[in-house]
Parts: C-alpha cells; sequence; structure tokens
C-alpha cells in the first residue's frame, strides 16, 4: 500500500496521459468518423464505397495491428510522428468506424419526414445532413456513442506497447520498481480504470438527459 | 436513406459525376505519392517479400500462430458463454444477494481494460494462488471474464426481449422460476443472440491479440517474431492484417446472415451490428 | 592444372562456408551420458527427467534469437547446451522457453525454467531473490545512435533531456533513470523488446537506445548504414546463468562446466559461431563470484 502512496505522482502522470490521450482520440475519432457516416450516405457512390470498405476494414482489425501500422508504417512514408500523436491517430482511426457505425444508425432512425421536409424546403445534400438530420441523429445515438468512448477510454492502455507513457505504464513502472507490493499496484491502476469510467458514464448520463430534455 | 437527395436529375448527375472523378483522382494522387515514398525507403526491395515466395517456413510459422490464435478463441469463447449465462442468471436473480455480486463482477470486468485484465491475472495469480499460468491460460482466463460480462449483457437483453408472455404461461403451468429460465426462456435466448454471439466472436479474435504482450505466440506476435530474423515489418503487419480482415470479415457475413434470417423468420431480435467495439467492448445491448 | 583445380575447390569450400556464415546450426556438444551425479542433488533430478527448461530470449541477436524455424539461437542457446550436455540432456531435449527481461526472477522464483541464461546481468537486487552462477561473458552498457550521431551524443551523461529508449525493467534501462537522472516516460521511454526501439531509433524518433553492448553491436553488424556504436561501454554488465534460489549444488555445477568448456574448447566454438560473427576476439570466461550466497 505504501509503494501505491509514495508513488501517487507516478500514476498520476500516466493517467493524466490515459485522459488526454481519450479526449483527443475522441475529438479525432468524432470527426472523423461523422465524415465517413455522411460519405457513407452521399450520393456519390466512390464516397460510400469509400467509407463502407474504410469500415470494414478496420473494424475486422485488431487495434494493436492498426497501432503496429501506424506507429512503425508510417515513418516509411515518411510522415514521423510524435509517439503521443501516433497514439491518438491509431485510436482515432480505430474508433472512427464505430463512430461512423453509430452515427448512420442514427441518421437512418431520424424520422424520414424530416429529411423529406428539408427536400422540399430546398435544402442541399449537405445542408440537409448538416442542419436538419446529423443533430438528431446525434441526439438519437448518445447511449451508443458512450460505449464506444468508455471502450476508447480502456483501449488507451494499448498504448502502453508503444512508447506512450500512460495508466497501464506507469503500473508496469512501479511494478518494476516495487516488486512485493504488486497486488497492490494492480488494485490501485484497477481502481484507477474504473474510477474513470465511472467517471465517463455519469458524464454521458447527463449528456443524454440533457438531450432527451430538449427534444 | 435516399431521402437526404432527391433522385438526381441530368445537373446532378453531372454533378456526381464531376464529384466522384474527383474523388478518384485525389486517391490515386495519394496513393501514388505514398508508393513513391514507400519506393524512396526501401519498401518495394524484392528481398523484404522474398520470404513470403521462397520460405515456406513463414507460412509454416504464420500457420502456427493463427492456429494459436484461433485455439485460445474457441477456449474462451466456450468458457465465456458458461460464464455469461452463469451470471447473466445472477443477474435476473430475484435473490438479491445473488443479483448484487453477479452485478457487480460484470460492471467491473465491463469497466477495466483487457489488457490490464489479462496483465493483472498474468502477474497477480501467481502471487496470490501459488499456481503459475501459461500465457495462453492466462489470456484465456483474461478473455473468459471479460467476454463473460459482456455475453452476460446479451443475454440478459436476449432473455428480457423474449415476449412476457411466455414468462406468465410459464409460471401459469406451474414452473418454478429457475425452470422458466432455463426451460423456455433460455433456449429461445439462445437462438436470438446467435447474431450477437458470433459478433461477440470477431471480438474475442481480435482481442486474442493482446496475447502478445504477455508473450502468448498468436498471430500478430508470430507476425513480429518472423519479423526479428526478415527484417520487413511493414509487410508482414499489413499480411497479418489481411488475414484477421478475411477471418473476421467472413465471421461478421456470418453474423450480417443469421440476423437477417432471423428477422425474415421473424421473432424477436437483439441486433448483432449494435455497436461491438472490440479491444474492450463496453458496448451495451440497447 | 591440378594445383589450379585444387585451389579452385579450396576457394570454393571456402566461399560455401563462408556463406553458412552465422546460419550453422552449432554442431551439438557431445552429450555424457554417463555422468554419475550425487543422489537427490539437483543435477541427478535433471539427468533423470532427461529434460531441461531453459529461459532465454528470443529476440536479441547474437545470444537468443528466434530463427525462422522456431527455435532460438545463439550464443545464450550455445551455453545451455553445453552444460545440458555434461547433465546428460540431448540438444533437442532442451526446452527453450521466452523470458523477457521482466519475467526472468518471476520464471525463476516459480520454477517455470531450470536455469535462465538470457544476456541476464547480475546485480544486486536480482540476487536477493534468485541465484546466480558463472558469470559467463562480460558485457558493458553503451549507447547506440542513428548513423552520423545527428543528435551528438558523446556518452551517458549527454542523454539527459534527448530522447532515450530502452527495455522496461532492464537493468541497463534502471541506470539511466538512478544513475543518470533520466525519467521514465519523459526523456527515457520503455518498451517491451529492443527491436522496437531500433526500429523508432532508425525512423528518428528516439536519438539514442542504450542496451548491452553486443546487443547494440548485433544491430550494427546487421544493418552498417543507418546506426553506430558510441563505443564506450560504462558500466560492467556481467551476464549470469540465473537459477531458483538454494540449489547451491546446481550453482558450483555449472561454474565446473564453465570452466571445463573452455578448457575443451566448447566455449570458443559456440562463441564464434554466434555472438563471434560481430565480435572479433573470443573472450575469457570471468570468474564465478561464487556460490555461496
Amino acid at each position: 500500500m505504501d509503494a501505491v502512496l509514495s508513488n501517487l505522482d507516478v500514476f498520476v502522470r500516466g493517467f493524466t496521459t490515459t485522459v488526454t490521450l481519450t479526449l483527443a482520440a475522441v475529438v479525432g475519432a468524432l470527426v472523423l468518423g461523422t465524415v465517413i457516416a455522411a460519405m457513407r450516405v452521399s450520393p456519390v457512390p466512390p464516397l460510400r464505397w469509400a467509407g463502407a470498405t474504410y469500415v470494414q476494414l478496420v473494424r475486422n482489425t485488431p487495434l494493436t495491428v492498426v497501432f503496429f501500422l501506424v506507429v512503425f508504417g508510417l515513418p516509411e512514408v515518411d510522415i514521423t510522428l510524435s509517439f503521443f500523436v501516433s497514439a491518438v491517430l491509431a485510436l482515432s482511426l480505430y474508433t472512427a468506424a464505430f463512430v461512423a457505425e453509430a452515427v448512420r444508425s442514427g441518421v437512418s432512425s431520424v424520422a424520414t419526414g424530416q429529411a423529406e421536409a428539408s427536400r422540399a424546403v430546398g435544402m442541399t445534400f449537405g445542408q440537409t445532413l448538416r442542419l436538419v438530420v446529423l443533430p438528431q441523429a446525434f441526439a438519437n445515438i448518445v447511449p451508443p456513442l458512450a460505449s464506444v468512448f468508455i471502450a476508447l477510454l480502456k483501449n488507451t492502455s494499448i498504448a502502453s506497447a508503444f512508447f506512450v507513457f500512460e495508466g497501464v505504464q506507469s503500473m508496469n513502472q512501479l511494478i518494476n520498481a516495487n516488486g512485493d507490493a504488486v497486488l497492490a499496484i494492480l488494485a490501485a491502476a484497477a481502481v484507477a480504470y474504473l474510477g474513470l469510467a465511472l467517471l465517463a458514464s455519469a458524464l454521458f448520463g447527463l449528456l443524454e438527459r440533457a438531450v432527451t430534455v430538449s427534444r | 436513406m435516399s431521402m437526404l437527395y432527391d433522385v438526381p436529375g441530368p445537373r446532378a448527375r453531372r454533378r456526381v459525376l464531376i464529384s466522384s472523378l474527383v474523388g478518384l483522382a485525389v486517391l490515386a494522387l495519394l496513393l501514388l505519392v505514398a508508393g513513391q515514398r514507400l519506393a524512396d525507403n526501401g519498401q518495394f526491395a524484392y528481398e523484404l517479400y522474398e520470404p513470403f515466395l521462397t520460405e515456406p517456413q513463414v507460412y509454416e510459422r504464420l500457420a502456427d500462430g493463427l492456429r494459436n490464435t484461433l485455439t485460445a478463441a474457441a477456449y474462451a469463447l466456450v468458457l465465456a458463454s458458461l460464464l455469461g449465462v452463469l451470471l447473466a442468471f445472477g443477474r435476473l436473480s430475484s435473490k438479491p444477494w445473488v443479483r448484487l455480486p453477479a452485478t457487480v463482477v460484470v460492471e467491473v470486468f465491463r469497466g477495466l481494460p483487457l489488457l490490464l485484465v489479462i496483465f493483472a491475472i498474468f502477474l497477480a495469480f501467481p502471487l496470490a494462488f501459488g499456481i503459475e499460468l501459461s500465457a495462453l491460460q492466462a489470456l484465456v482466463l483474461g478473455l473468459t471474464l471479460y467476454n463473460g460480462a459482456v455475453i452476460a449483457e446479451i443475454v440478459r437483453a436476449g432473455v428480457l426481449a423474449i415476449p412476457r408472455g411466455q414468462t406468465e404461461a410459464a409460471m401459469a403451468v406451474g414452473l418454478g422460476r429457475g425452470q422458466v429460465l432455463r426451460l423456455v426462456l433460455l433456449p429461445q435466448a439462445v437462438r436470438i443472440m446467435l447474431p450477437s454471439l458470433v459478433s461477440q466472436l470477431v471480438v474475442l479474435l481480435k482481442d486474442t491479440s493482446l496475447g502478445f504482450i504477455i508473450g502468448f505466440s498468436e498471430l500478430l506476435r508470430t507476425g513480429g517474431e518472423l519479423v526479428q530474423v526478415l527484417d520487413n515489418p511493414i509487410q508482414m503487419y499489413v499480411a497479418v492484417a489481411l488475414v484477421y480482415i478475411v477471418l473476421n470479415g467472413s465471421l461478421s457475413l456470418l453474423a450480417s446472415y443469421l440476423e437477417g434470417r432471423q428477422r425474415r423468420t421473424g421473432g424477436t431480435v437483439v441486433p448483432a451490428m449494435q455497436i461491438e467495439t472490440g479491444m474492450g467492448q463496453a458496448g451495451a445491448p440497447v | 592444372m591440378r594445383l589450379t583445380s585444387l585451389a579452385l575447390t579450396a576457394a570454393l569450400a571456402l566461399t560455401l562456408t563462408a556463406c553458412g556464415g552465422g546460419d550453422d546450426e552449432v554442431a551439438a556438444p557431445s552429450v555424457d551420458k554417463a555422468a554419475e551425479f550425487a543422489a537427490g542433488s539437483r543435477m541427478a533430478e535433471i539427468k533423470t527427467a532427461g529434460k531441461l527448461t531453459v529461459g532465454t530470449k528470443f529476440d536479441q541477436p547474437l545470444f537468443g534469437l528466434k530463427g525462422l524455424s522456431g527455435k532460438p539461437e545463439g550464443f545464450d542457446v550455445e551455453i545451455a547446451k553445453i552444460i545440458g550436455a555434461k547433465l546428460g540432456v540431448e540438444a533437442d531435449k532442451i526446452e527453450f522457453v521466452e523470458s523477457v527481461s521482466k519475467n526472468r526472477e518471476p520464471f525463476l522464483q516459480q520454477k517455470r525454467v531450470d536455469m535462465v541464461i538470457a544476456t541476464y546481468t547480475i546485480n544486486d537486487k536480482r540476487d536477493k531473490v534468485v541465484d546466480f552462477a558463472g558469470p559467463y561473458f562480460q558485457a558493458g552498457q553503451d549507447i547506440l545512435v542513428a548513423k552520423g550521431n545527428p543528435a551528438g551524443i558523446t556518452g551517458p551523461e549527454s542523454l539527459k533531456g534527448k530522447r532515450t529508449c530502452s527495455v522496461s525493467g532492464s537493468t541497463p534501462a534502471e541506470t539511466m533513470v538512478t544513475k543518470y537522472g533520466l525519467v521514465e516516460g519523459g526523456d527515457l521511454k520503455t518498451v517491451d523488446v529492443y527491436t522496437k526501439c531500433r526500429d523508432a531509433l532508425k525512423n528518428g524518433q528516439f536519438d539514442a537506445v542504450t542496451t548491452d553492448n553486443v546487443i547494440l553491436a548485433g544491430y550494427v553488424d546487421a544493418a552498417p548504414d543507418d546506426f553506430e556504436l558510441i563505443g564506450k561501454p560504462f558500466t560492467e554488465e556481467p551476464y549470469g546463468i540465473g537459477i531458483p534460489e538454494g540449489q547451491e549444488d546446481f550453482c558450483d555445477f555449472i561454474n565446473t562446466t564453465l570452466t571445463e568448456s573452455v578448457e575443451d574448447g566448447s566455449y570458443e566454438k559456440a562463441f564464434k559461431a554466434t555472438a563471434g560473427t560481430v565480435i572479433e576476439t573470443v573472450p575469457t570466461l570471468p570468474a564465478p563470484r561464487g556460490c555461496d550466497k
């Protein structure tokens, strides 16, 4: 127990990175995922095809493989990023596929009357999507998005194998240095992750309530 | 869905055509640039690809890795299903002293990163119980606990999705709660859950790649080991990715087919494509 | 005429052996089936069991690297075979288990392996939980940089503030933190295998990789246009043979075996076929540290 308390700063350093990784990747995945969902419902066939292919490829690939390709493959196309950015990129690319699916299902759950009315008023595809459909779609999919982003929080642990000093790596460092307090350190890390997951759940719960009231 | 845009008229068709061509041109340009840079970095050198053409051992090793992956996944699927059913029954129980622990177990394991669970088992098990675990055992145990919790939720959703009339009729006939669950609800739930379970298998297969961190020679790690001898990381990891994509893609198709079949034959369905996020799924069945 | 064809054959033979190089399997040391050990001793146990489990690295060129066949090759592997031979265990009855840096103590503590020969540096902290026979090789910590040394590294003191990579839980990593003030997660990043460090160094994602000089020399040898070694070892890393605590008889036996292997030339043969492809001089066996711990 002492090992944990006297090394709290190490944990804090690690889990702060976990949080920043998550937040950055949430933004990245949201943006990219929405774009891909838009591509999938667009009138341009190659865009639809590209979006669908992206989702199929990424969903069926383990996140670890995505990490390998981003961290070790991008330098081979002369794109060298910092390890943190690589991790954010890998996480965003992976999670975007799931966000895209969620958004797509959200779009199809919006009453068709909405889209019909937009067309009747003369809006273009882009305007319909941006001003009418997507806002309602997002309101519909807060619960599945919550799952996706909590999974993202947990997936940041994979960055530990790719040079990012986040929660699991901080835990490993402490275990290496304090071989006799392994169980306590593991428990502390578990509590930290559970705490963060609960916090995220609570936040999304609030978000869902806010969104439902306004509908 | 096509309500988002009208049936294209001539001008719209022309616009779509132009944007298609532009899109394709941009894609081609990106590929060209990437290809050029890869070539400059020597990524098209024959020796990086030669082992795939001349060394049968490469394929033997990858096949071994794939076999290990499938073995771990198979064990974990069976055990996780059993655990999942047990936990689901626990959560559906009317007795709070059964329901609460089951709920806690499910929520805890769904909230922890799978990597942490696997590490914890690998490191703590020998310390806490004095039994040593092989990497395979630790991986399977971790996958079981984790996916057991997820499957528990799937089963619970499946059972809850069965029309109440079934439960009511069963109880009217005099079956106890446990019997109702076991004899009436579970068999129907399994049929409903099948697409979800197949999807879960996809998640499992992806999650086995975490075994590389504890030294289990599954497919990804075997690729990494070969890279240390052959020194062609990009080529190898792309090859490994292709294997996963083909394998998981086929399973996903199976899941969709099962789901489609169920929709056609009527009855309630728990969607297979609910957002299974893999690598630590937190997706709750809606 | 005859001289020419003779010379030609000799040249051909030499070329063939040169091509064989490091991929050749070293002829396994002759197994001593007749060896007798005191009843109840660890050696007798192993001999009766007829098999030996050895923890080794699978990712260190020259010492323990998993080849295409799936079996590890290297100096550590050869030492294990030498010891196994003296115990009457055939080379193919030795089971090699991968032991990454941080698993070496746990594996010995759990008796998952009979011994660990895995570029295993002897230090006091480890000695508290396991025992060491040997050492069988003396290495030193050194620094690997990209060819041309773009970051201008001169030695371990100049690594502060730069980007260094090493393996988590290893002695070199610990030395950088305790003696040279690097911060784990800051200017020192650790990962599970050295090859990831090496690849990242090549990509310019790190300024330096630090570990034992022999491992680094292997990387330079494999890619001399990409890397160079600073070449000034700043620590002493005696590689030992780790065994579980409380097996003093086994420890003595191993030390005797090592000495004998130098006498009968098997040590030199093992070295030349593995690490010797990169390091010119065959090292002398360091003096054993003693088994009375």
